[in-house]
This record gives structure tokens, sequence and C-alpha cells, in this order.
């Protein structure tokens, strides 16, 4: 079952130098599976996530011809219809927790916030469910989380709290933006182990957006491989190491591997056919 | 056998925070051959960047002792140090003075040190690191992120050390960015027999760059390897181990 069809999406962005297409015609299905969204800076994966829940401003503009989410298209929905399906049914987990949670405000005060003013439930109530989605993401001590504030946590835990938070409305559809790419590696291990687990017990579909194509071969189903606002290359997650696309390639071996050779790591020849405005 | 060139015998660092002592690196001890490349692995607060700026003079040393060449530092670093000495930060976005151009930027070294032919070593220093000479006199905010770290690693090399320390030099970089920066820092540390110590939380950078690694836990040294037993997963220690499993070069097989 299809859960979001992007069709033919663009982005553009009038700037003083011009007209800047940053997405040029992206088009995708999701079902409830985890698909990965990959590329290098500007490519455009996080303005296609982000235009998803209409969160592109002014001067940016979102053009397609339609963003069907659950038989709805998101294009044609009022602001006030859009604000009810935000975080209620898609929600989106930013990259670092330092600049995504409020500094001034306790982790408790934060993740009941929803639960007091959108779900009407009185204090206790929406603190046990709070502390229970604390406990879904293995925050080990959720009493002393709720009264923490978001400096006192390690970037690990301030991630959970971010994650916790996106899943207590439980919503079908989790985007993730760059959800690790603040963390060291180990934790890196566990924050997404947990976000896996959720998303199979829960059906959610996941878009995970990242620059990190291995890390993506990994955890995803099925990789969108992105390049100047296009997707040059689809393919599943576990045949990646086979990719075709010159892009692709030459991404997975501009890597330094352990126990790799020493010489020079091959670049990106951005010069090739590929990469010229006529082939993409 | 010759003396190491950079010396490091029990360093402790000690911060002192809302009351409470910090130990930020206890007891670690390394050697550095000249023209050697040495890396430090670990995750956030374990120390490592703590140590390289410990060898600048910018953490406090509690006890232990850094050597340079044999030679104690003096407490204020001074001119002799910085000539020996140059550290590459891992942020390039502010690591570099925003209101500077290029060329002010490259030049003050040489000011510093009242060293002459500014003009031909600016210009020298660009291409070294593979910019147009057009870059000269633009602002940091004018180049792109590898564009950056390419000056900060030019102004490293301005005074002509012996030693570059490097602070996570490519983590803020793109993919295919940081295979251009590191084959760079390749290529410089040969033609010039530069000696490397390199921080990096990614063991595959490490590797690619480091004759030898030490990974650090809690201020702690845990483990030292070399390239070789690093390749061959040949680690005693449980955490090198984890370390080495959560790498993400691994999650390919």
């Amino acid at each position: 079952m299809t859960l979001l069809a992007v069709d033919d999406l663009h982005v553009t962005f009038d700037t003083e130098a011009g007209r800047v297409e940053a997405v040029r015609g992206v088009s995708f299905s999701l079902g409830r599976e985890r698909l990965g969204i990959v590329g290098e800076s500007g490519s455009g994966k996080t303005l296609t996530g982000r235009s998803i829940l209409r969160l592109i401003r002014p001067p940016g503009h979102v053009r397609a011809k339609s963003i069907t989410f659950d038989g709805t298209d998101l294009l044609r929905l009022s602001e006030r219809e859009m604000r009810a399906l935000r975080g209620q049914r898609i929600a989106m987990v930013m990259q670092d927790p330092k600049y995504s949670l409020n500094p001034v405000l306790r982790i408790g005060a934060q993740l009941t916030e929803g639960l007091r003013q959108r779900d009407r439930l009185s204090a206790s109530d929406a603190t046990t469910k709070a502390i229970a989605a604390l406990e879904a993401v293995q925050i080990r001590d959720p009493a002393r989380v709720m009264e923490a504030y978001p400096h006192e946590l390690s970037g690990g835990m301030g991630q959970r709290v971010m994650i916790a938070m996106m899943l207590i409305p439980n919503p079908d559809l989790l985007i993730a933006d760059e959800p690790t790419s603040a963390l060291d590696v180990t934790v890196q291990a566990e924050v997404l182990t947990i976000l896996d687990d959720l998303v199979r017990e829960r059906g959610m579909g996941l878009i995970f957006i990242s620059h990190d194509l291995r890390l993506v071969g990994r955890f995803c189903d099925r990789v969108l491989v992105m390049y100047k606002g296009r997707i040059v290359e689809e393919l599943a997650a576990k045949d990646l190491m086979q990719a075709r696309h010159p892009y692709t390639r030459g991404l997975l071996n501009c890597l330094p591997r352990i126990g790799g050779a020493r010489g020079p790591l091959p670049g990106l020849d951005r010069t090739a056919d590929w990469a010229q405005e006529g082939a993409l | 056998m010759t003396a190491a060139l950079i010396e490091i015998d029990r360093l402790c660092v000690d911060f002192i925070a809302n009351r409470r002592t910090v130990h930020a690196v206890r007891d670690v001890s390394l050697s550095v051959a000249a023209r050697e490349s040495y890396g430090l692995v670990g995750e956030s607060g374990s120390g490592k960047s703590t140590i390289l700026r410990a060898i600048c003079g910018l953490a406090p040393v509690t006890s232990g002792t850094i050597l340079i060449g044999g030679e104690a530092l003096p407490v204020r670093r001074g001119r002799a140090f910085s000539a020996r000495v140059q550290m590459v930060f891992q942020d390039p976005y502010a690591s570099i003075h925003p209101r500077h151009t290029i060329d002010r930027t490259l030049s003050e070294p040489l000011a510093i040190h009242g060293l002459k032919g500014s003009d031909a070593r600016v210009t020298q220093a660009l291409a070294d690191v593979g910019l147009p000479p057009s870059f000269r006199f633009r602002y940091p905010h004018q180049l792109s992120g590898g564009q950056r770290q390419r000056v900060a690693i030019a102004r490293a090399l301005m005074l002509e050390p012996e030693i570059l320390l490097l602070d996570e030099p490519t983590s803020a970089l793109d993919a295919s960015v940081q295979a251009e920066t590191l084959n760079l820092l390749s290529r410089l540390g040969e033609e010039r027999g530069l000696t490397f110590l390199m921080v990096s939380h990614d063991l595959a950078v490490i590797d690619h760059m480091c004759d030898r690694v030490l990974l650090m836990q809690n201020g702690m040294a845990v483990e030292e390897l070399t390239r070789e037993a690093l390749a061959e997963a040949r680690m005693t220690t449980d955490y090198a181990r984890t370390l080495f499993d959560a790498s993400a070069d691994r999650m390919l097989g």
C-alpha cells in the first residue's frame, strides 16, 4: 500500500542572482518501509523532506503535480489542515538536538506540551505518557530526564528525547533528517537500533535523509541517491555495492576503508558527462 | 633509534566545572617519531582533542610532561613553538576570521614572525593547497567548506612547521570533499616531511592516514594499535572491538 507518493516535485528560490532550482522534478513513492535519501550538501535531500511537510517558507517555492499522503493531496490542504497533520500523522526528527530543543524549558515541559494542548490530557496523564515514550527510546532514568534541561543531556540522550517527542502522537510517517550525524559512532548504532525497532513495531513509514551512504545502505530497504536536485539512482539497499550510476559509485569509492589501500582516494569527477546540465 | 619528536608522558588535564573537577585526560603517554602520523580515536568527551589543545598550551596541564624534539615547552608557547607546531581545527566555518580576506589570514603569521616576501609566499601557499590565485582577495563566506579547510591548512603551513596537529580536519566535510582533503594532507605530508598528530572519531579515516592509532575512552588511553593490527582486527580490549564494529565502513560487510 502506498503511504506517500511524490510526483514531480520542484523547489525553487528567487534570489537576487536569479532563480535557483534546488529540487528539480523528484518523484518517488513510499509504503510502510524504510526509504533512504542520500546526497551531498546542496543535493536537495533536506528540502525534499521539508517539502512533504510544507515547511518551505518564502522566498522558497514548492511546486509539484501532487504530494499524496494516505489518499489526500497535501498541496491542496489549507494551512490549518496541514497543521493538524504535522506531528500527528507525519513527524520529523531534525539533525541536531542542540538546536531543535528549547534550551530554556525542561524536557518534561517540552514532551507534555503537545499532549496537554492538543489532546487535552491532564498534567499527570501527560507525564505518564511522556515517561512511557522516554522508556520506549531506552532512556534508563526517565524521571531524571523529565526534570533536566537540554544542555544537561548528552548528544545521544538529546536525540533520543527528540525521537520520543516525535513518536508520542504515533505518526504514520516519520521523516528523519540526519538524525545521527551529530552523534558518536557507537551512540549512532544505538539510536538507529531504537529507531528501527519502533518503525517495525508500529509499522510506520520512514524517510531517512543522510549524507552517509554506508549508513543508509545498512539501515534502509530502498535508497534514492540525489545529485543537484535530481534523483540519479534508485536501488534496493542490499544492492548498493552494485550501484551503476557513476555518482553513486564515486561516493562509495571515495570513502576510506579500514585496511584499504594507502594511495590517494579516488575523487569525484564532476566534469564527467553524467554531471553535465543536459545529462541530469 | 632517534628520539621521538613528540613525547607525552603521563599527561593529566583537569577542568573545574560547577565546582567539580573533571578529569579530561588521565595519565596518557604517547610518543610520535619524526615523519610518523599518529591517530587519536574516541567518542566525544574521551579527551582526544584536549591532548592537542594541551600541546598548544590551550588546556590546563595538571601533571605530566610534553616534550617536542626532546625539549620541554615554555608556559607561554611563543614564536619558536608556532614555527614548529601548527594546528588545523575541525570547523572551517569557525576557525577563519570572517572579516579578513584570505590574503590577510595567510599573511598574518608571516607578519608576526617578521618574515619577508609575503606576496610571493601567499601566492605559493594557495597554489600548494590547490586553490586558484583569484581566491586571494576573497572573504571566507565566498568559499565552500572544502575550500575553507584548504585555506586553514595553507595557514597552518605558512611558517613551514614540522608538526601538524589535526583536530577532526574532515568531519565537517562531504565524503568526496573529505577524500580530496585527505589526499591533499597526504601529499603535503610526503612533500614536506611533516609529522601528523590527528584526531578523529572515524576509525576508517585514521586508518587511511596514520601509522599508529591510540584509542581513548573517558580521558584514558585504552589501546594502541598499529595500522596492520587494526586492519587484521587484532585488538585486545572490548572497547576497541566495539568501536571497530560500530565503524561505518564495517556496515557494508
